[in-house]
């Protein structure tokens, strides 16, 4: 079961450093995506031994919701905003690539020596939260293009989310409902406003955010 | 005595074989484009062909222009020499060897950017100033990649430190090395071994101005170079000394082919990155390389 586990969060962290090393942002979409794929299977390898239908139902919401609705809704926002690359990032690919394999480093190192409990001690389930979540805080902090950001804002919530499949058998199933729908909600809004500032500014850079118009 | 003619057997196997790896590249490049292609002893009759010529040397060049391809193939012989054959073990061995070959390489590289600066030129000068800038950070790759192979096996000789873990490491090894190995041997995303195009060579720059039997050495020291790659990434990831001799033999040599049908096949569908994309990829391949470090240590719990 482990060894699942770790498979599965191994290539989750591998998409993190794909999504720091690209500049295509259908390339990020789609990291993104697998992403949420990898991670909605989660559920599953650790609750492999005591399967039931609200355990499937849940992983086939998170698979669906994370791995094809949010990228969906992202892709399509990409077309109207007509653009297909990040030019001119805050912190370029090379530096970001080396932040983000730093952050997997530092994230191991971390887990290491946190006290955790004996089940969860030998995984990468930790570690792996941790790297999710300081890459989805270098993709927010270091791209310009609204669409990256929010890729990095899903990055963060799927690190949260993995954080929080720590406590599986004391969640109600009810709370990860939510929070999907929030996020899925969230990305729907988001969906309009880069719309939206596309049309005002011709551009979907949000430094052009912070100058004051009339 | 039996320790001599295990040497020249192995020098002999390396000068010998090494030729057909390019051969073998060029056949699958052909065929995947649907031609004929050149035969895969073309390498060899080039050599001969080489060989026989005269060498024409610029009036500005000093000795150096004909000593430095020469120092450069003897290196590059040299590092293949030290590592160990699958079941057959290294010839010499001492603690540290690894450290030797990976200089040995850099040896080879400042000689062949020394000869080619000896005729002034400046556009050869050009070359080999990007051929030294790609190799500055393919080097990061193979300390890295040293650096797993020494803490996976605890050992820093050559001969013992081949003891590969199974699983997710040891892929994630192959394409580190995988990528270090075309950086390294100037093959497709980096270089373009056919290219002519004056703004693009690398490699081809700088062997411009050789001609006659030092362009033979550095064509034939390409080669070996190119097999010494294949041979360390072969060792890297499959385990190898576990196995009887004959057999492991055989698989080294099939993974040594192997390996070249797939540059083949990467050069055939591939295009050249554009130049400031390149150290991009070669901080993928450090990262290749640094993550099964990662992993052993973990595994270290």
């Amino acid at each position: 079961m482990n060894d699942y586990l770790n498979l599965l969060i191994g290539l989750a962290m591998g998409l993190n450093l794909l999504a720091l090393g690209t500049s295509r942002l259908p390339v990020l979409i789609r990291a993104v995506g697998a992403q949420g794929v990898l991670l909605g299977l989660v559920p599953l390898v650790l609750e492999a031994h005591e399967l039931d239908w609200r355990l499937v139902l849940i992983t086939l919401a998170t698979v669906a919701g994370k791995g094809f609705l949010i990228p969906g809704l992202l892709h399509r926002a990409m077309r109207t905003a007509n653009i297909a690359r990040e030019l001119e990032p805050y912190i370029a690919y090379i530096p970001s690539l080396l932040l983000g394999a730093g952050a997997t480093i530092a994230a191991v190192a971390l887990a290491r020596h946190l006290p955790l409990l004996p089940e969860h001690a030998g995984t990468l389930h930790v570690p792996g939260a941790i790297a999710l979540i300081l890459t989805g805080f270098i993709l927010l902090i270091g791209r310009t293009k609204a669409i990256s950001q929010v890729c990095g804002y899903l990055i963060l919530e799927n690190g949260i989310y993995l954080a929080g499949l720590l406590l599986i058998r004391s969640t109600p199933i009810l709370v990860e409902f939510g929070i999907l729908l929030d996020v899925t909600v969230g990305i729907f809004v988001i969906g309009i406003i880069v719309d939206r500032i596309q049309r005002a500014f011709d551009s979907l850079d949000t430094r052009k955010l912070t100058a004051l118009h009339e | 005595m039996s320790a001599m003619l295990d040497l020249s057997l192995r020098l002999l196997a390396w000068l010998v074989l090494a030729p057909l790896v390019p051969g073998v590249i060029n056949k699958v490049k052909a065929w995947v484009a649907g031609r004929q292609g050149p035969p895969v002893l073309q390498l060899y009759f080039d050599l001969a062909r080489l060989w026989r010529k005269g060498v024409v040397v610029s009036t500005l060049a000093s000795p150096g222009f004909v000593i430095a391809p020469a120092v450069a193939w003897v290196a590059v012989v040299g590092a293949a020499l030290l590592l160990p054959l699958a079941g057959a073990g290294a010839p010499a061995s001492f603690d540290g060897d690894v450290l030797l070959l990976v200089y040995l390489l850099a040896l080879a590289r400042f000689c062949t950017a020394w000869g080619a600066m000896e005729t002034g030129s400046a556009f050869e000068g050009m070359g080999a100033a990007r051929e030294v800038s790609y190799a500055v950070l393919a080097e990061v790759g193979i300390i890295t990649a040293v650096l797993t192979l020494v803490v996976q096996s605890g050992s820093i000789s050559l001969a013992t430190m081949f003891a590969p873990l199974p699983g997710p490491s040891s892929a994630l090894l192959a394409v580190g090395l995988f990528i270090i190995l075309l950086a390294e041997n100037c093959r497709v995303p980096f270089d373009d071994p056919n290219t002519h195009l004056e703004l693009t060579m690398i490699h081809e720059v700088m062997v411009l101005d050789h001609s006659g039997p030092p362009l033979a050495m550095i064509l034939h020291g390409a080669s070996v170079k190119l097999m010494l790659f294949a041979v360390l990434l072969a060792q890297a990831v499959l385990p190898l000394s576990e196995l009887p001799l004959p057999a492991s033999m055989g698989v080294l040599a099939l993974a040594v082919l192997l390996t070249t049908v797939a540059v083949g096949l990467v050069e055939s569908l591939t295009a050249r990155l554009a130049f400031r994309r390149v150290p991009l990829l070669l901080t993928i391949g450090f990262l290749f390389c640094l993550f099964p470090l990662l992993l052993t240590w973990m595994g270290d719990i």
